[in-house]
């Protein structure tokens, strides 16, 4: 009876969150042009997608954003970790400090003060001011994933290395860096989903002209979001969603290692 | 590991985060306190108090307060669900609240609508049951679903981490000592999920006080949320002034929030991570 009803609550919660995205997806088979009523099945969507070069080029942007972003502070961030651990408590604490203030500042704030640095530095708007913001916003949750890791090391086998004749440079990538990936993929993982699901800090850090899917979706509100975006955003749901599912069945259960839990 | 020499390395990060995130911040207030001549002025923080901005700010906290709760009313059960389902991946349970995050955030808000309306599918179900329609589409009921939808993963997610940390031994002590389930979850698990609980309640809180896209999304334009007013202030008015002091009245709370996370989780054990 308990388990019954805890499984209940399990689905219910979960059609709660999973009910928006099933609803879009069957927007993109809807033929009618209107959300509102359904006019019958069809895949034509997905055809014209391929044709609507705003939409590719957004997406084009987004994608570019997203991984030039996510690389970048996952770099920055595994520098700076290993740098903090070397670090005095008193200097690590506030570092970490720092690292948590877009984490925990609103997006509005994030984004305005970004925009108000740009306008006052001469930056010119554009691509470039979207991908500084991003790398901004990414850097804490690589730290966040990297630094659990960092603290489990055992500084001996570091040590070991350089007893038996490695140089630093050769210990660090032998016995260091594979510890600390796993922490360094989630991080990259985390920064580019947050980074592709970015709506607030684009909108207030972009220029005239350049879009990425979510600035292109908002300005699209008002008449009417085009029926080819239910289609992408299908596309890359389910294209994520059979990458994770064969990766979760592989026999060595590499997720495990990827999102692997701190 | 230990070394000094290592000391270089923190210079890329120092440097970024004091151009991209201290000195931003401190433009904020520069603006927020002069006027467009330049000159110092309190006027753009008292603005808060207009009739129109305090109505938005108090609708704000109104909105993200009953959301926080029911965010946290939703998924501490939820967390306590997964964590004695005692999935040996943890990476699985992130994995599912992480997802949906790969679909637009604005279209599966969006898709609220969708499900809302009139004549949506939540009401076909309802007719079709013969149970009474739910009309709140464009009223602040829809602007609270919204957050709770958008917001509950970061509210599991560090309770999820904070319970499933508790040791199973602790727990079994406090059973062989005679408590019940219900002095266990008071005077066990609650206290030792505290950083967890923290962390949930900054993690919604901050982000529902200052939407303004939910609220233009699902309230139908017509209601303002202070992030409204903010957002106008700079994309459509063009007074970086005044939205840069509004936004100075924001942090406090903001900054409220930090202190409280500061204290009650000083090890980052409630993380989202």
């Amino acid at each position: 009876m308990r388990n019954a009803a805890k499984k209940i609550y399990i689905t219910l919660i979960f059609l709660f969150l999973y009910a928006p995205i099933g609803t879009l997806m069957v927007l993109s088979f809807n033929a009618s042009r209107t959300r509102a009523k359904w006019g019958g099945f069809t895949f034509k969507w997905y055809v014209e997608l391929f044709q609507n070069d705003d939409i590719l080029r957004a997406l084009g942007n987004t994608l570019l954003i997203a991984l030039v972003s996510s690389i970048t502070a996952a770099f920055i961030g595994t520098i700076a970790c290993i740098a903090m651990n070397g670090m005095k408590k008193r200097t690590r604490t506030i570092m970490m400090g720092v690292t948590n203030i877009p984490m925990l500042n609103a997006d509005i704030v994030t984004g305005i003060s970004l925009m108000l640095l740009f306008i006052s530095f001469g930056f010119r708007f554009g691509l470039g001011t979207i991908l500084l913001s991003h790398i901004t916003f990414n850097i804490p949750y690589v730290i966040l994933s990297v630094m659990p890791r960092m603290k489990q090391l055992n500084p001996s086998t570091y040590e070991a290395a350089l007893d038996l004749g490695a140089s630093p440079v050769t210990a660090f990538f032998k016995v260091v860096f594979p510890d600390l990936l796993p922490g360094i993929l989630s991080g990259f993982l985390m920064a580019f989903t947050m980074s592709l699901d970015d709506f607030i800090i684009t909108h207030f850090t972009k220029g005239a002209g350049v879009d990425t899917l979510s600035t292109k979706i908002y300005t699209e509100v008002r008449k009417g979001i085009k029926p080819e975006m239910y289609a992408l955003s299908t596309i890359i749901f389910a294209t994520v969603l059979v990458l994770l599912i064969l990766v979760n069945l592989s026999p060595e259960n590499r997720s495990e290692k990827i999102f692997k839990e701190n | 590991m230990t070394s000094n020499k290592n000391n270089w390395l923190s210079a890329p990060y120092t440097l970024w985060s004091a151009v991209f995130i201290i000195i931003p911040l401190c433009m904020i207030f520069y603006y927020g306190l002069t006027d467009k001549t330049g000159a110092f002025t309190l006027e753009n923080i008292t603005a808060i108090a207009t009739a129109e901005h305090a109505k938005a700010l108090r609708l704000s906290i109104l909105l993200s307060l009953i959301s926080t709760l029911l965010c946290f009313l939703l998924a501490y059960p939820l967390a306590m669900i997964l964590t004695n389902m005692k999935i040996s991946q943890h990476s699985f349970i992130i994995l599912i609240f992480i997802l949906p995050m790969w679909m637009n955030f604005l279209l599966r808000t969006l898709a609220w609508q969708t499900l809302l309306e009139k004549s949506g599918v939540i009401n076909s179900i309802l007719t079709f049951l013969h149970l009474p329609n739910i009309n709140i589409i464009n009223t602040p009921y829809a602007i609270i679903l919204g957050m709770v939808y958008n917001f509950l993963p970061f509210m599991v997610l560090p309770l999820y981490n904070a319970l499933s940390k508790i040791d199973e031994n602790v727990i079994n002590a406090a059973r062989d000592l005679g408590a019940d389930n219900i002095h266990t979850f008071f005077r066990i698990i609650l206290p030792l999920s505290v950083p967890g609980i923290i962390s949930g309640l900054s993690m919604v809180f901050v982000p529902a006080l200052t939407t303004f896209v939910i609220s233009s999304l699902l309230g139908g334009s017509k209601i303002l949320l202070i992030g409204n007013v903010i957002d106008q202030e700079f994309t459509q008015a063009s007074n970086w002034n005044l939205g840069s002091g509004l936004s100075i009245v924001l942090m406090i709370f903001i900054i409220l929030n930090m202190i409280a996370s500061a204290v009650f989780d000083k090890d980052g054990e409630g993380s989202m991570l």
